[in-house]
């Protein structure tokens, strides 16, 4: 006995070591692009290649370690669902950037 | 888990008591769709705050305003409530009440902290000339920030009532199930202020 198997379903439980990684990724893929922007001199289109991927890494990182989100089946449910927000969020941003610039392109231009 | 056994008398086919774990997991489950359709809302202010993120109406810009220092140490006391809030979580997962508090009591401080800092700053975006009622953009970044500080704050007021549990009842299953579903939220918040930062002050000042 003693294996502390009890997953409670929604939520994993962590360890101090998963904690201190989760922070440590986390401490790292903050300070890049805030230095890289603070710093300056950089292309701006290189900039904001580095600022988007550290940020999506740092989501998966925090999903990863602190929310400890897996494939486990207890765990398909809620991934299941974040699979389907994600597809959700990038319709709604995505697709409102693209429909008003294009709004914006014929309003100005289109006389 | 139960075996197969004959249904005792009165027996009514509805599952109760001895699978008390599953009902956790419903419940933290259904929180985690709650977060999923908080994540719609903030998408729609990200989406709103994108398409208006040019719209400034003659009046002051962002890139005049923001100071990433400041924007810096509002991220890593964010950034570190999240990991104390696991080491508050790993207390209670071993029923260790002293553990739990104090990490629950750093991660109250550093949250009270980021507040205190978000208003601040909102205060002094206003002195300076950039209220909500500026220009469409700065309508949708008090929007987009505020709403986020929002959730922080109903974050806190949850903690302080939870530990009134806690003081109460301890470590219960009903307790550490309210706790997991804190866990989650206040995690969401940090995921959602790396969005925040990335797309609003970052980008903004470049």
């Amino acid at each position: 006995m003693g294996a502390h198997t009890d997953t409670h379903g929604g939520a994993a439980h962590g360890s101090v070591k998963e904690y201190i990684w989760g922070l440590i990724w986390s401490v790292v893929l903050t300070a890049v692009p805030f230095g890289m922007v603070m710093a300056g001199g950089f292309e701006n289109g290189l900039t904001l290649v580095v600022i988007l991927l550290c940020a999506i890494a740092q989501v998966f990182v925090q999903l990863i370690f602190f929310l400890h989100m897996n494939t486990s089946s207890e765990q398909i449910w809620n991934t299941v669902s974040a699979v389907f927000i994600v597809l959700i969020v990038v319709i709604v941003v995505l697709g409102s950037i693209w429909i008003m610039n294009h709004l914006n392109h014929n309003m100005l231009m289109g006389h | 888990m139960s075996q197969l056994t004959v249904p005792e008398a009165g027996y009514t086919g509805y599952v109760s008591e001895e699978h008390h774990h599953d009902y956790a997991g419903d419940t933290l489950l259904g929180f985690w769709i709650y977060i999923m359709s908080d994540c719609i809302l903030f998408a729609s202010l990200f989406a709103t705050y994108a398409v208006l993120s040019t719209s400034f109406a003659g009046m002051i810009t962002p890139k005049e305003l923001f100071d990433l220092n400041f924007v810096a140490v509002e991220t890593a006391l964010l950034l570190f409530s999240s990991f104390t809030f696991g080491m508050a979580m790993l207390g209670a997962q071993k029923k260790n009440m002293t553990q739990l508090m104090l990490w629950l009591g750093i991660t109250f401080a550093m949250g009270a902290g980021f507040l205190a800092m978000e208003l601040y700053e909102f205060w002094h975006f206003t002195h300076e000339g950039a209220g909500y009622f500026t220009s469409a953009y700065w309508s949708a970044f008090y929007a987009l920030v505020g709403t986020h500080g929002l959730h922080v704050f109903a974050g806190m007021l949850w903690m302080v009532i939870l530990v009134v549990h806690l003081l109460k009842d301890g470590i219960t299953d009903t307790n550490f199930t309210r706790l997991s579903c804190l866990s989650l939220f206040w995690h969401f918040l940090d995921i959602i202020w790396i969005c925040v930062f990335s797309l609003v002050y970052l980008m903004g000042v470049m």
